[in-house]
């Protein structure tokens, strides 16, 4: 257990840095795990961040085509907002688990 | 060898040489998360895997039913390659192959180069094998690149972290 203080708040993280509790994230813990992977949000990072939460919240598989195909952004947007691998950076700002996906 | 460094992967070519669903899957499954990962990626389709890459062809491909000792009946008893040879079969057991990637959101050959596009990887052709089957830039989906050779192909492989995968 990693004990990691975020945005002022003592968060539990796994050894990667993914929140292990979702319910404890907000936009302060967003904005700050967003700035160590040196990314500045903005309104559609945050309305992305949202869908997959939403998604995860759901129990629904998290897959690049399905944030595409989501009407919030297309694909070629996501990589652009969250550059190099954008499912897990995005995954870890958004607070929820790390995907298991291929895809 | 806790000490040991590491050098993670940082460009990853693919060649996919063979034109049946599964291996163009294989390859594209593997660009794509290479793209997923951050890894600099480019596709290089040769021989019957320009099947993949052509407009006319790209979203037919189908499953080998005969020649395949993999292959399984629905409940799981082997799958006579006599049987495999029967017209209509290869058609129906694509068509539960492509059920099936659906289910788990594996898209369609066109989109799926489109998804790796969008996320940077490029997509070529070779030149050799295009020319032995007669096909031309426009007889490529709009995500191919260019029609490139072998030495092309080489000389995109320069830089620490690079790796060829063939399949």
């Amino acid at each position: 257990m990693t004990i990691k203080a975020i945005a002022g708040l003592n968060i539990e993280v796994t050894e990667e840095g993914y929140l292990k509790d979702a319910s404890a994230w907000n936009k302060d813990i967003a904005t700050a795990i967003a700035k160590e992977e040196g990314l500045e949000l903005t309104e559609k990072h945050f309305e992305v961040l949202e869908f997959i939460r939403n998604k995860v919240a759901n129990g629904e598989t998290l897959t690049i085509r399905g944030i595409g195909k989501s009407g919030v952004v297309d694909a070629k947007t996501f990589y652009q907002l969250f550059p190099g691998a954008p499912l897990k950076k995005a995954t870890k700002i958004a607070g929820v688990a790390k995907p298991v996906s291929c895809m | 060898m806790e000490n040991e460094k590491k050098y993670p992967l940082k460009k990853v070519l693919m060649i996919c040489s063979k034109g049946n669903l599964e291996d163009v899957m294989a390859a594209l499954v593997m660009a794509n998360g290479a793209v997923m990962e951050g890894i600099e990626t480019k596709v290089f389709f040769t021989f019957f895997g320009l099947d993949a890459i052509t407009k006319k062809t790209m979203n037919k491909l189908h499953t080998a039913t005969v020649g395949n000792p993999a292959m399984r009946m629905p409940g799981g008893l082997p799958f006579p390659t006599l049987l495999g040879g029967l017209p209509g079969v290869e058609a129906g057991v694509t068509k539960m192959m492509k059920k099936g990637m659906d289910k788990l959101d594996i898209p369609p050959v066109d989109e799926f180069l489109e998804l790796i596009e969008a996320g940077g990887g490029e997509i070529y052709a070779c030149k050799l094998a295009a020319d032995m089957f007669n096909l031309k830039k426009e007889d490529f989906h709009e995500t191919v690149k260019a029609i490139i050779t072998v030495g092309d192909l080489y000389a995109m492989c320069d830089g620490l972290g690079t790796q060829i995968v063939f399949t």
